[in-house]
């Protein structure tokens, strides 16, 4: 394991990239006090000391309990909407591909034209006509309700490739019905390729839901990073030179893309040997 | 054929239309909320007026505005309305209507999303290209790494590090807005340089970010491409490797770069409203924010229709481009 680690370098940046944060939330969920995420809790906008290492922001909340409290939350929110993504299409992906004719066209063509509409624009309108701010549960329901249209894409298309196999001829020849060639026969060679589409497909649901909470439509009352920012851009932290309040959350946003980005592509690279020649 | 085809398409974009008008229409309704019964009650508790007789006035504004109608006769209504391009009022800038709000913005937006599209697109594809090709200078390999990192984060989180290097520490480049206040909006030189000074940064987040994805996904494609067995057959007949370069690997590879473009402008306008939003651009993006800040629902509303309608058109465009550069498409069945 270690030895393939060695090899396939995308993979292992990932991973060392997230295990930080792991290790980062894990001692931070152990030794901060995550109630001083809450405003009017420490003395407002202290640079970083020893006291506060990641610094205070205006509305009093210690920046270091912020990110320990609202990592987890952000990835979440991320984890949950990419699931149910991954789930839905995965479902809609492989059922197109396997059964084709009508309800290849129809799953098809929703998907594309639900990929040419700018997804967050609609998470927007969905947002915005929800009562009231979001929960992060919520949060992550609306960011799920788009995200099984790229993975229904990429799986379907995937799957294509796999039903004319020879393997899945025989499982055919010999009786086997449709959905257990899908699972006994396709979904096991696919695997590695459906766990590179459920990282990006976090990746993409937490851009989404960073967009929506940096618009202000995300869940007020909790620290999440995107609310984090939001609260920057609302004080004008930048044009007052307080770097910190936007530094974390920043790199915390960067490692987590960097990370899931870089895990994807090694997922890619023991899906589809043939980009290992091109590294 | 190909005038099947292009009706087909119009087709797909006429239908992208429709659904976002309905979209547009029901979503709002289903969450039961009262955009004028809202509006009115907060302008009530902003004013300090007695609360008695609002009802009154809700269902005088209803019947204006033919809420009082069955869901499908203001369905009709609604789809006729945005058919003729009227999109409402604005609640919060009264007098002004949505549609003349957006196309103040609208220019703004495709200046900068447009030239920064096309040019990360020419260039993240050329250097995907080169990256692939084993004649290409040993330093461009140098250059993936940074790009790929790039390309992993949100344009607005680079326009937020640009914004504070640039504009905060070094004071190079104006911080906020399309240009200077006070700068009179004329056609000469010294606006047009105030307009692309202020353009600069929000576009090198978004083009910084983006080349990277681009060059990646042609490099992926040259790789392929340069498997094939008519690459192979390319060599032995001893052709220029130039020519192989250009007419056969990248002619080939191409063809999804452009696929990908197509289904990619929806994202990228995703990411452009933010870094329009942080940079207080004066586009389309900005418009929204404010919007939702003001809790104007049909500014709101008619920005998604055009924003849903415009992308549809740009990738009608690139449907009726593609099969000029890939001729098979045009006697396959579309």
């Amino acid at each position: 394991m270690l030895g393939y680690l060695h090899r396939n370098v995308s993979l292992m940046v990932g991973v060392v990239l997230l295990g930080i944060l792991v290790v980062f939330m894990a001692v931070g969920a152990l030794t901060v006090d995550t109630s001083n995420a809450q405003p009017l809790s420490v003395p407002t906008l202290l640079p970083p000391s020893w006291d506060y290492p990641f610094g205070t922001d205006r509305q009093g909340r210690d920046l270091l309990a912020v990110m320990v409290a609202g990592t987890p939350l952000t990835l979440w929110i991320g984890f949950v909407a990419g699931f149910i993504g991954v789930g839905v299409g995965a479902v809609l992906g492989f059922t197109a591909a396997y059964y084709g004719r009508v309800v290849d066209t129809l799953i098809r063509s929703i998907a594309d034209i639900g990929l040419t509409v700018p997804g967050l624009l609609v998470l927007i309108i969905i947002a915005v006509s929800l009562k009231g701010s979001l929960t992060v549960n919520q949060m992550a329901i609306v960011v799920a309700s788009l995200a099984w249209l790229n993975p229904t894409r990429t799986i379907r298309s995937q799957v294509l490739t796999l039903r004319e196999r020879g393997y899945v001829e025989i499982a055919r020849l010999n009786g086997m019905r449709g959905p257990e060639i899908i699972f006994r026969e396709l979904m096991p060679n696919l695997l590695p390729y459906l766990a590179a589409t459920l990282v990006s497909s976090v990746s993409a649901a937490i851009l989404a839901s960073i967009g929506l909470e940096v618009l202000g439509l995300g869940p007020v009352e909790a620290p999440t990073l995107g609310m984090t920012l939001y609260w920057v851009f609302f004080n004008a932290a930048i044009i007052n030179g307080w770097w910190w309040w936007w530094a974390a959350p920043l790199v915390v946003i960067v490692m987590v893309f960097l990370g899931l980005f870089f895990l994807t592509v090694g997922l890619d690279e023991i899906a589809n040997p043939r980009l290992r020649r091109a590294a | 054929m190909q005038l099947l085809y292009i009706v087909k398409r119009f087709g797909v974009f006429l239908i992208i239309i429709w659904l976002a008008a309905t979209l547009n229409f029901f979503l709002p309704k289903l969450s039961g909320q009262d955009p004028v019964r809202t509006k009115l009650l907060e302008s009530a508790a902003l004013g300090g007026y007695v609360h008695a007789g609002i009802e009154d006035m809700v269902k005088e504004y209803q019947q204006k505005f033919g809420l009082d109608k069955p869901l499908w006769r203001q369905y009709l209504n609604y789809v006729s309305d945005v058919s003729r391009g009227d999109l409402n009022y604005s609640i919060a800038n009264y007098p002004r209507t949505v549609a003349g709000m957006i196309a103040d913005a609208l220019p703004w937006t495709i200046a900068l999303l447009g030239l920064t599209t096309l040019f990360s697109f020419a260039a993240g594809t050329v250097l995907g290209a080169l990256l692939a090709w084993p004649g290409a200078p040993r330093w461009m390999r140098w250059l993936m790494p940074p790009l790929w990192a790039l390309h992993a984060i949100p344009f607005f989180l680079l326009g937020l590090v640009l914004m504070y290097l640039f504009a905060f520490q070094f004071q190079w480049l104006p911080i906020f807005g399309g240009y200077s206040a006070g700068a009179n909006p004329a056609l000469d030189w010294t606006f047009a340089l105030d307009v692309l000074r202020h353009a600069v940064l929000p576009a090198l987040s978004i083009v910084l970010v983006s080349v990277g994805g681009w060059a990646l996904a042609m490099r992926g494609m040259m790789v392929t491409t340069m498997g094939e067995d008519y690459v192979t057959f390319a060599e032995a007949k001893g052709l220029r490797s130039a020519t192989i370069f250009s007419r056969y690997c990248i002619r080939n590879a191409i063809l999804p770069q452009v696929t990908g473009l197509a289904l990619a402008l929806g994202q990228i306008l995703s990411g452009a409203v933010l870094v329009e939003v942080i940079f207080g651009y004066p586009g389309i993006g900005a418009l929204l924010f404010q919007a939702i800040e003001e809790n104007d629902f049909f500014l709101i509303q008619g920005i998604v229709f055009t924003v849903i309608v415009a992308l549809g058109f740009a990738t009608f465009v690139l449907d009726v481009i593609y099969p000029w550069l890939d001729p098979r498409i045009s006697y396959r069945r579309a």
